[in-house]
C-alpha cells in the first residue's frame, strides 16, 4: 500500500527534477483578487529567483498580505497565472508543502507544549525534518528549550515561529512581517538568522513595515499600492533612489540670511526652521563647492553640513503617497 | 513516518497537551469522580428502577457518569480544542505544513478513545473499591465497543458542531447548551424510564442516551453474553460514520470568512 506520505515524497523527488533548470521559485503574472466589489490585487506580476531574499513592502491594506496569502495557498485568486516552486499554489498538495516553510503574521503556540515538543511535533509532519536540537539552535532557543511555548517572551515567540517554518527544511521561506515587536537588539539577531538561510541558498519571501529591514536584508524589493506593483528593484536602485537628488543640509552661522547664498543654490534651498536650510540636488559637488567657497570668503565654517542620499524610506514613502492621490 | 505512524504521533501530543491542561482534566477526570461521590451520597445505596429490574444507585450510576465522562473526553474537550485552535490559528500554521486534515481528525479522535478508556477505568476502579460495583467479566466486549463507538460518534459529532462556533469564547456555552438537557433526557442522571415517552424519543435520535444504555446494560449484573445491544451499538456506528464523514467534509483550517 502506498501511504500519503510515501506518495507525497516520490512526488517531491520528481517536482525536485522538474525544478531543475528553471531558477524561477516564484512566478505570477496578472494576479488579480476581487472580494465583491473591491479589487484588493489589480494582476500583478511576480519574480522571484532562487536563493535570493525578496522584500515585498507595502502600506496597509496594499493588497500585501492578500497576495502573500495566495502565493502559500491559503487564499485562492480571482484570476492570473501563479507558480510557486513550480506547482499553482491553489492546487499545492503535502509535496508541495513539504518544500514550504510558512511564518505567518499572527500565530499562537501549541497549547501545552514545550518549545522542544513543538518542534518534535512538526517534524513529525516532514518526511525529511532538520533535526531538533539543530534548528533550536539555528532560532536561538537553547536555553527555552524546555520551556513550554505559551510561557515565551514576545520576541522569543517569533523566534519559535520561524524555527517551525524551518524544521521541515524547506527551500522557500515565507517570512510574513517577522520582527514586529522586537526590540533593535532582537531585531539584530533575527537578521543574523535570515542571512544564514541566505548561505544555505534558501529563497526567502519576506514582508515587513521596516525600510531598515528590508535594506540590509534584501537583494531586490518590489513596493505594493493600491493593489499594483508601484516599483520593483535593488535595495539602491529602488523607485530611481540611485539617480534622485541629494540633499545638502545646514544651518545658517547668526546674522547670516536665506537670501545671501549664492545664486545657483540659493533656488534649491527651503528653509526648515532654526536657520536650518536643506539643498536638493541634482550634482551635490558642484552645489557643495559653491557653498564651500562663498563660506570661506565669508569666513565662516558650517560645521553641521550633511549631504544625505534619500533613504529607502523616504522613496517608499513617495511610491506609496503618489498612489494614494491617484487614487482620490 | 507512513500514516499509521502519523496519526500515533499526533495522538501522543494531542494527549500531552490534554494532560497539561487544567480545565480539560478537571471536566474530564475530575468532576465525574465528584458526580459520583454526590449522586451515590445524595441516592444512598438504594435500590433503583432501571428498566424492569431494580440494581443498586451505584450500579445505576455508575454507567450513567461514565457516559458524562466520555462526553466530556470526546466531544466537549474536543469542540474547545479544535474552536481554540483554528480561531488563534494554530490550525493555520499546521496547514502550512505537509500534514493532511483527517491525520489531526484522526489523531485527535484517537487520543479522545483513549481518554475515554481512562475515564472508564477510574471510574470503576471507584466503583468497585467504594461502592461495589462489579462488571460481569463477559461483558467486557459490549463495554469496549460502547466506549470506543461512543467516543468516536462524539468526535465526530464535536467536529461538526465546531464548525458552527465563529469564537473561542461562544465554545463552551455551546458546548454546554446542547449536553445538559441530552444528559437529563438521556438517562444519565435520572433514569429514562420515568421521562415521558416524547422526550425518550427525542433523546434516542442522539449519542447519548445509547452510549448510556448500552453502557448500563453492560453494567447490569444480570446480564449475561457479551453484554453488546445491537440497537445501541447500530445508532452509535451510524453517528460515528457520519460524524467522521462530515468531519472531513467540514473541516476547516482557518476562522470562517478568511480563505
Amino acid at each position: 500500500m502506498v501511504t500519503k506520505h510515501e506518495a507525497a515524497t516520490r512526488g517531491r523527488t520528481m517536482e525536485g527534477r522538474r525544478k531543475e533548470g528553471s531558477d524561477e521559485v516564484i512566478n505570477a503574472q496578472g494576479l488579480l483578487k476581487r472580494y465583491g466589489d473591491l479589487e484588493a490585487v489589480s494582476g500583478i506580476d511576480l519574480a522571484v529567483m532562487r536563493g535570493e531574499i525578496f522584500a515585498f513592502l507595502g502600506p496597509n491594506g496594499a493588497g500585501k498580505t492578500t497576495t502573500v496569502e495566495i502565493l502559500e495557498g491559503f487564499r485562492a485568486r480571482t484570476s492570473g497565472r501563479v507558480s510557486v516552486l513550480g506547482v499553482d499554489p491553489a492546487e499545492g498538495g503535502p509535496s508541495w508543502r513539504e518544500r514550504l516553510g510558512i511564518v505567518l503574521q499572527e500565530s499562537n503556540a501549541e497549547p501545552g507544549l514545550t518549545v522542544r515538543e513543538c518542534l518534535e511535533l512538526y517534524a513529525g509532519y516532514y518526511s525529511k525534518p532538520r533535526a531538533v536540537g539543530e534548528t533550536v539552535a539555528l532560532a536561538g532557543l537553547d536555553k527555552q528549550a524546555s520551556m513550554p511555548a505559551e510561557k515565551l517572551s514576545g520576541g522569543q515567540r517569533r523566534r519559535l515561529d520561524v524555527a517551525l517554518a524551518l524544521v521541515g527544511d524547506p527551500e522557500l521561506i515565507f517570512l510574513d512581517e517577522p520582527t514586529t515587536g522586537f526590540d533593535p537588539s532582537a531585531r539584530r539577531k533575527a537578521w543574523e538568522v535570515i542571512d544564514d538561510l541566505r548561505s544555505l541558498g534558501k529563497t526567502v519571501f519576506l514582508t515587513t513595515h521596516y525600510m531598515e529591514e528590508a535594506e540590509r536584508l534584501a537583494d531586490r524589493i518590489a513596493v505594493i499600492a493600491g493593489g499594483r506593483i508601484v516599483a520593483q528593484g535593488t535595495p539602491q536602485s529602488l523607485g530611481g533612489r540611485d539617480r534622485m537628488a541629494a540633499t545638502i543640509d545646514f544651518v545658517l552661522p547668526q546674522g547670516v540670511a536665506r537670501s545671501e547664498i549664492p545664486s545657483g543654490v540659493r533656488e534649491l534651498a527651503t528653509e526648515r526652521g532654526g536657520g536650518r536650510v536643506a539643498v536638493r540636488s541634482e550634482s551635490p559637488l558642484v552645489h557643495l563647492a559653491c557653498l564651500a567657497r562663498w563660506a570661506l570668503e565669508r569666513g565662516f565654517d558650517l560645521p553641521d553640513l550633511e549631504v544625505r542620499r534619500p533613504t529607502l524610506e523616504e522613496v517608499y514613502l513617495a511610491l506609496t503617497s503618489e498612489t494614494r492621490k491617484e487614487k482620490r | 513516518m507512513n500514516s499509521a505512524a502519523l496519526v500515533i504521533h499526533q495522538t501522543r501530543f494531542d494527549l500531552r497537551g490534554f494532560m497539561r491542561d487544567r480545565r480539560a482534566r478537571f471536566f474530564t477526570l475530575v468532576l465525574p469522580v465528584i458526580f459520583l461521590v454526590i449522586f451515590v451520597g445524595v441516592f444512598g445505596n438504594d435500590p433503583v428502577r432501571s428498566g424492569g429490574e431494580r440494581v443498586s444507585s451505584a450500579t445505576y450510576f455508575v454507567p450513567g457518569i461514565v457516559a458524562l465522562g466520555i462526553v466530556s473526553a470526546s466531544f466537549a474537550n474536543l469542540v474547545m480544542a479544535i474552536t481554540a485552535q483554528r480561531e488563534l490559528g494554530v490550525l493555520k500554521r499546521r496547514r502550512a505544513t505537509p500534514v493532511p486534515a483527517w491525520v489531526i481528525i484522526a489523531g485527535r479522535t484517537l487520543a479522545a478513545v483513549l481518554t475515554s478508556l481512562l475515564v472508564v477505568v477510574v471510574l470503576l476502579a471507584i466503583g468497585t473499591a467504594a461502592y461495589g460495583v462489579a462488571l460481569p467479566s463477559t461483558t467486557i466486549p459490549g463495554v469496549l465497543a460502547t466506549v470506543v463507538l461512543g467516543s468516536v460518534a462524539l468526535c465526530g459529532v464535536g467536529y461538526a458542531v465546531s464548525t458552527a462556533i465563529t469564537s473561542v469564547d461562544s465554545a463552551q456555552p455551546v458546548v454546554q447548551a446542547l449536553v445538559l438537557p441530552l444528559y437529563f433526557i438521556s438517562g444519565v442522571f435520572v433514569p429514562a424510564s420515568s421521562l415521558p415517552l416524547g422526550l425518550r424519543d427525542l433523546a434516542n435520535v442522539f449519542p447519548i442516551a445509547h452510549l448510556a444504555d448500552g453502557l448500563r446494560h453492560a453494567f447490569d449484573p444480570l446480564t449475561t453474553g457479551s453484554g453488546i445491544v445491537a440497537r445501541d451499538i447500530g445508532v452509535l456506528l451510524a453517528w460515528a460514520v457520519a460524524g467522521l464523514l462530515i468531519a472531513l467534509w467540514r473541516f476547516s483550517w482557518v476562522p470562517r470568512g478568511s480563505a
